[in-house]
């Protein structure tokens, strides 16, 4: 097709206009979050069951499959964990790209009760993070979720923590990718996965 | 003493699968009670179960009691702006006509001082109380941690 010198100017004027529009919506975008020029990069420093400090960047360009909770949790995090436990099955052969992540939110009881044989008991590949308090909170505002200490004097220890409760997915170089909120079928985050690995 | 006890009630039943048996009381059924494996008995563990209310009146499941615990209550997850909480239930409602589950995310049963682990494959009663129909014993199916229910042709309606 051949334009005549109107229409190339047209066409440019109207590139223009798209572009100037574009750019005005960006510059007027009230939320601070995720713009496609300033990737989100939550990031934690906290060590597993080992003693061994891990960060996102040690997991040599996996996919991180991220969950907060804590093993004192009948309801949630079992039912988190065994989705996530189903999902690291069915990926098959690509279940070496990703790595299930378990930080703890209640790490100094976690730790006192064993948090690599709870997570094992779900699925082998899945790795436990119980840092200090400052370490643990520090993760936790870097992925922007809430986990709270309630007291109960009802509960074991006469605590219970309140916590966010979806899974977050963190892609190769770090980059927050999505989350899967509580009750997501195992099904539709491995579909997910498949469409990314 | 207690331990042995309780022991040897989980060898009594260990060798039947009752987690799909309807169990009745009055205008109550009882379906697909079960529980997960624990990892020692440092860990709450869990009740899920169905009650349906075939009558014309509203009942209540009040309160649990099993010797498997040595406080168990009921609790209700609950996700609100995000977050997860889990307060004590005072009493999970049982409409008249209506089906009521404890199920993962929702209503459970939350078994805390665990007498022993609860292992795979075995099983131990609870007793329930409603406000209305009385008392039942239903028994409770330990399936694995990684269960999300118990495999019943019926499940999950």
């Amino acid at each position: 097709m051949r334009l005549t010198g109107m229409q190339k100017a047209l066409w440019a004027a109207a590139g223009i206009a798209v572009l100037a529009y574009a750019t005005l919506l960006r510059d007027t975008d009230p939320s601070p979050g995720i713009v496609a020029d300033a990737p989100f990069r939550p990031t934690f420093s906290l060590p597993d069951e080992t003693g061994r400090l891990l960060s996102p960047s040690d997991f040599g360009g996996k996919h991180l499959l991220v969950f907060f909770g804590f093993t004192n949790c009948p309801d949630v995090c079992p039912t988190t964990l065994a989705e996530v436990a189903q999902v690291m099955d069915d990926l098959g052969p690509d279940a070496g790209n990703v790595q299930p992540l378990f930080i703890s939110i209640d790490p100094e009881r976690d730790r006192r009760l064993g948090l690599a044989d709870f997570t094992a008991a779900f699925h082998p590949a899945i790795i436990g993070l119980a840092g200090d308090a400052a370490q643990t909170r520090a993760a936790a505002d870097s992925f922007r979720i809430h986990f709270a200490r309630e007291d109960d004097a009802a509960a074991s220890d006469g605590y219970t923590m309140s916590h966010s409760p979806a899974l977050y997915l963190i892609g190769p170089k770090g980059d927050w990718l999505r989350q899967f909120t509580y009750g997501t079928p195992a099904s539709e985050i491995l579909a997910d996965l498949r469409s990314r690995l | 003493m207690k331990a042995l006890a309780f022991s040897a009630i989980l060898t009594l039943t260990a060798s039947a699968s009752f987690a799909c048996e309807t169990v009745t009381l009055g205008d109550l059924t009882i379906q697909n009670a079960w529980s997960r494996a624990t990892i020692g008995a440092g860990r709450p563990g869990v009740l899920y179960l169905e009650i349906t209310n075939n009558g014309g009146t509203d009942d209540a499941l009040v309160g649990i009691a099993t010797p498997a615990a040595g406080m168990p209550m009921l609790h209700e997850t609950v996700v609100s702006d995000g977050v997860a909480s889990m307060p004590h239930a005072m009493a999970v409602p049982v409409p008249a006509g209506q089906t009521v589950a404890l199920a993962p995310g929702g209503y459970h049963g939350m078994l805390m001082d665990l007498t022993a682990a609860l292992k795979e494959g075995e099983t131990f009663p609870v007793t329930l109380m409603f406000q209305a129909a009385g008392e039942v014993t239903v028994t409770v199916d330990v399936l694995s941690m990684r269960a999300e229910g118990p495999d019943c042709a019926d499940a999950g309606q």
